[in-house]
């Protein structure tokens, strides 16, 4: 039975972790993720989990101490945000390479500077590629279903990698929404107990974790990370059938809304895919055959997954809540249409940069990026590519 | 998944190295041959040496093994050169060659 609930996003991820009850918690607190180790906390202090809390220093130390206590063999997980995030970014790729199935919470908050406390995707765009697992919600909902979903991908012994699940800050995070929870016993039961084969803590099996690694070895591991990333996609829609079995809620590595006989589809990822959506609704009405690829699994990137879904569109809005200071556009842009090349899939393409630093981004900014795209296949108006949505000019 | 760490050399291919490149014994340290690394060798002049052990205990790769109270031979074998052992020799008892052989 599900309990009918409201609740905003560090609520919702905060309640996955009570029910998931994991080992050892080290996080340092930073707007907007601040309430989850907050709540945490007090499960701790109320008996309700048997999770050790750390309060550390700093998120370095958070994510040295989360690497250490995962080596030792305890399911271990922490929160954080935007600088947080980049203060972490070192240990963030000895997570990874060290093989460390641990979970991290980013509530998405623009990178300084200039300094600001709101959403974008910069914190997690920035860890791109730090060989992380990176999932990201739509809303608090999604935010909840997929902390379930994180450690049975980061625990399978194909995988073997951090995961980090990602929300929109205040947007998700400490927006009220209704949500539907599971019950703690099935949750308990779809997560399981964390029984590594081999860790620090195992009295008689010695093992050394990260040591030193010469040339001849260290690209070898490399490409052992690369593959075990590769193999997360199958393990995230394996993780993702079962979680269907118990919830009823279906999840891939993207969603598509009403894109089936879509001309023009917008690829988008995170709380403003709800804003698209509504968009499309209401371009269909008025007969534009509209749709909204909304991304859900960035790292693995399903770059094949996305051109087969976007080859019968005549154009594509490509939407990066992330400047990449490199002139040439976001992540997502730089991405999606690399993947489109290398599967053949020759459509137009166009890449905006919306929402910064909190930025509005409306249904009628969605609506005005269809029609410029029905306007650059119909009337062959040139789009300028990479341009700002909502910018004052 | 426990490996024999013995078995991993400089041909094997990425499938067969240990994830994350873990190592599931302990001591392993001894089996690879750091002196390799060495570019000035430390002789150990016999005659000259009174056993006085000042340079055991300095020895950073634990390359002067004792017995008995009584120094041994250099362990070649993780001796990376770096001299402080004829630093530290009061007798003139140890000194350094150039090169990777005594």
């Amino acid at each position: 039975m599900s309990i009918k609930e409201r609740m905003s996003g560090n609520e919702a991820v905060s309640y996955a972790i009570r029910q998931i009850n994991p080992d050892v918690m080290p996080a340092f607190p930073i707007t907007p993720s601040t309430e989850i180790p907050q709540m945490v906390s007090t499960f701790a202090a109320n008996g309700q989990v048997d999770t050790e809390f750390i309060p550390v220093e700093s998120e370095h130390s958070a994510m040295s101490a989360a690497i250490g206590a995962e080596a030792a063999g305890a399911r271990t997980m922490t929160a954080t945000s935007s600088v947080g995030l980049a203060l972490m970014w070192e240990e963030l790729l000895l997570a990874a390479s060290n093989r460390l199935p641990l979970a991290l919470a980013l509530v998405n908050r623009t990178l300084s500077g200039p300094i600001n406390i709101n959403c974008d995707h910069s914190d997690g765009m920035g860890a791109r590629d730090t060989g992380w697992i990176q999932i990201y919600a739509e809303n608090n909902q999604e935010a909840y279903d997929n902390f379930i979903q994180a450690f049975p991908i980061a625990e399978n012994p194909s995988v073997h990698l951090p995961i980090m699940i990602c929300q929109d800050g205040f947007i998700t995070s400490h927006a009220v929404e209704n949500i539907e929870l599971l019950e703690d016993e099935p949750v308990k039961k779809f997560v399981g107990e964390y029984n590594p084969e081999e860790f620090l803590l195992n009295p008689g099996k010695p093992i050394a974790v990260g040591p030193y690694s010469v040339s001849n070895y260290a690209m070898e591991a490399k490409k052992n990370q690369e593959d075990a990333m590769e193999n997360a996609k199958e393990v995230i829609l394996e993780v993702a059938k079962k979680f269907y079995k118990m919830s009823g809620r279906k999840y891939g590595l993207f969603e598509e809304y009403r894109t089936k006989d879509a001309d023009y589809i917008m690829l988008i990822m995170g709380s403003a895919a709800g804003t698209a959506k509504e968009a499309v609704d209401e371009l269909r009405e008025k007969g534009m055959k509209a749709g909204v690829l909304k991304l859900r699994v960035f790292r693995p990137f399903p770059e094949k997954e996305i051109a087969e879904a976007l080859k019968n569109c005549k154009a594509a809005a490509i939407m990066d809540r992330c400047e990449s200071y490199n002139g040439n556009g976001g992540p997502l842009g730089s991405e999606v249409t690399a993947g489109l090349y290398r599967n053949k899939v020759i459509i137009e393409t166009v890449n905006y940069i919306y929402g910064l630093a909190g930025r509005d981004f409306t249904v009628d900014h969605a609506k005005q990026i269809f029609d410029e795209l029905a306007g650059l296949v119909e009337e062959g108006k040139e789009v300028m590519q990479h341009q700002y949505i909502g910018l004052r000019k | 998944m426990r490996t024999d760490v013995s078995k991993i050399n400089e041909t094997t291919p990425h499938t067969g190295l240990t994830e994350g490149l873990m190592i599931f014994g302990a001591g392993t340290s001894k089996e690879f041959k750091t002196g390799e690394w060495r570019t000035n060798t430390p002789v150990f002049l016999e005659d000259k040496c009174k056993q006085c052990l000042l340079c055991a205990p300095v020895c950073p790769d634990s390359c002067i093994p004792v017995t008995d109270g009584k120094r041994e031979k250099f362990d070649m074998d993780h001796c990376k050169g770096c001299g402080i052992c004829a630093k530290v020799c009061p007798f003139g008892a140890i000194e350094m060659k150039e090169g990777i052989e005594a």
